[in-house]
């Protein structure tokens, strides 16, 4: 049953499977483990990134399309059930209209772009998708009467979602609104990743590993080429935009920063890179390891700082400001060290 | 003669900047193998590539099975029934042996009764059939790349120097093969530089030089003619 719930693909890697069944363990218990805002904040943004960087594998990792337009499509998704929970007003039928729109709004785009210019070369995609993205983060700043411009959108999702609503204790942890979409966050994402887990265990994700690695040869068998690579950027950018409506439930606030800065671009790309391309767990540990460096590394330094700061330099170097630097400085560490991402190593070790 | 299989006639293909076929015409008859011959860089595997749709004819007909190919795209070509075995094997090395040849079966699950025939043909594939391709020897990567080729019944198969760079016994089981496979009727268009495979094998023979067919007929006419060898290919059979 297990087995057929992750489609077969089995970590291979005893450290591997270690590690997915901690992330798993910690995440799904993550209000009673870790009690605290900052933590389920933290937890509910490693779930949504889990599914996003995996979702982004699909296209680079799987299919081998570099897109720079995969923020784009997860800001979609988050300002549909922005924009639904806003006209329509607090309920339920909101985020699904919203979820939906957003995830057929980017589905369609993408294959727009796709029919446009999967059939040239790579790079040329990648630019389109870069020069696309950066068009739709341009007009959400500007049409500020619909999006509410730089300022972002804040909206009511359902009551028993939010903190406001209370069903009392348990083990010692109170059962708010949050906890409960905290759980749907999680169970939405757990989902989807093994939706995606399908996805690429299926004949058609070997195609689409067959077009990665001989694009011709995959031709020459019979298979439509730009047919599959469009397929494979709707379905990933539908996955994304679900994605990004989930962030929108959990936040209740979409602006252009949160949803479509090509920081965030960046960041998915290092999660995919740290991880691993092409493995689907790659996703797994790639996010959770960015997402608490990003959340916890600045009081780490400051732990650091505090203890060595009879010492030489040494504080200075530690101070908590500093901390992006350090930051990219474990992830040329990580590239250099995991090439084939950890996942590959650890896969190889075994 | 029956209708032939394939059928190029004028077939100019320019790579980039060069004119590399300069009008090519070639029958392939239905059944049996058509070696095509020639030294280096005559134009053989542009001539198979173009036949496939890797590079599009810029002028002159194909016709295959009495249809125009021409400006058909690479996965309908296969799609008619055209199998292709490239010089580089272009097997997918991330992939199981098995997965390779699920993925070879386009059209539909695999045959078991095929596969018992290919793994007859090429018993390493049984024997690796869980193990990534990338994995494999050199000579069982060939095995791989005809075997993925013969996964469903073609038509026709384009098969690029199979046999370069294996060891004697491996090139003897890739002659078995390709003569099984043309026990069962298949034609087959070979470009083969090891002469003893190609005159074991061939049934017709084209040659070519500077991107057109000089010289086509019999096979055995080709073999047992060493002047005219020396005059196509500037070698003779035997002294290969």
């Amino acid at each position: 049953m297990l087995t057929n719930l992750i489609s077969d693909d089995r970590p291979r890697s005893l450290i591997l499977t270690g590690l997915l069944l901690g992330i798993l363990f910690c995440l799904a218990l993550a209000p009673f483990l870790f009690p605290g805002v900052r933590s389920l904040e933290t937890a509910a943004r490693i779930c949504i990134f889990i599914v996003l960087v995996a979702s982004y594998d699909l296209l680079l990792g799987y299919s081998g399309i570099v897109s720079f337009a995969h923020t784009m499509f997860f800001g979609l998704g988050a300002y549909g059930v922005a924009l639904a929970s806003v006209h329509m007003g607090r309920g339920y039928d909101a985020l699904i209209v919203g979820t939906v729109s957003g995830a057929v709004a980017s589905a369609l785009l993408a294959l727009l772009i796709g029919l446009f210019s999967l059939r040239v070369r790579a790079i040329f995609f990648a630019m389109i998708t870069l020069a696309v993205a950066s068009a739709v983060a341009v007009l959400v700043s500007q049409l500020s009467g619909l999006t509410g411009g730089e300022d972002g959108l804040n909206y009511s999702i359902p009551r028993e979602l939010t903190p406001a609503f209370k069903l009392g204790s348990l083990f010692g942890v109170s059962i708010t609104g949050k906890l409960l979409n905290y759980y749907l966050v999680f169970f939405a994402s757990l989902a989807l990743f093994l939706l995606l887990l399908r996805i690429v265990n299926s004949p058609f994700g070997r195609v689409l590993q067959a077009i990665r690695e001989n694009d011709f040869r995959a031709e020459a068998i019979g298979y439509r080429v730009v047919f599959y690579r469009t397929l494979a950027t709707c379905l990933s950018a539908a996955v994304a935009a679900i994605a990004g409506s989930l962030f929108a439930i959990w936040l209740r606030y979409v602006g252009p920063d949160t949803t479509l800065s090509f920081e965030i671009m960046l960041d998915i790309l290092l999660m995919v890179v740290i991880g691993g391309m092409g493995t689907m767990y790659g996703a797994v540990i790639g996010a959770t390891i960015f997402v608490l460096a990003q959340n916890y590394l600045q009081n780490l330094m400051g732990v650091a700082s505090g203890a060595t700061e009879g010492l030489p330099l040494i504080p200075q170097l530690l101070d908590p400001d500093r901390w992006l630097l350090w930051l990219g400085v474990l992830f040329i560490l990580s590239v250099y060290f995991f090439p084939t991402g950890i996942v590959g190593r650890l896969r190889s070790e075994d | 003669m029956s209708d032939p299989i394939l059928e190029l006639s004028g077939v100019h293909t320019d790579i980039a900047q060069y004119h590399i076929l300069q009008g090519v015409d070639l029958v392939v008859p239905r059944g049996g193998v058509t070696m095509l011959l020639g030294r280096n860089g005559v134009g053989k595997t542009t001539t198979l590539r173009t036949i496939i749709g890797h590079w599009q004819a810029k002028s002159g007909s194909l016709r295959f099975d009495g249809a125009d190919i021409t400006s058909l795209p690479t996965p309908a070509r296969a799609r008619a029934g055209i199998g292709f075995v490239p010089e580089d094997m272009g097997i997918f090395s991330d992939l199981t042996v098995e997965e390779n040849m699920i993925l070879a079966a386009a059209s539909g699950p695999l045959d078991p009764a095929r596969l018992d025939w290919i793994f007859a043909a090429f018993p390493p594939l049984r024997t690796f059939w869980r193990s990534e391709a990338g994995n494999l020897s050199g000579g069982q990567k060939q095995m791989l790349s005809i075997a993925r080729a013969m996964a469903e019944e073609r038509q026709l198969y384009l098969i690029d120097e199979p046999t370069k760079g294996l060891a004697p016994a491996i090139i003897s089981t890739m002659a078995g093969a390709l003569r099984d496979l043309k026990k069962k009727g298949a034609s087959i268009l070979l470009v083969e530089q090891n002469f003893s495979v190609a005159k074991a094998l061939g049934d017709t023979a084209a040659v070519m030089d500077d991107g057109r067919i000089v010289w086509a007929g019999q096979m055995a006419e080709l073999a047992g003619d060493a002047a005219l060898q020396e005059r196509l290919m500037g070698l003779t059979m035997e002294a290969h």
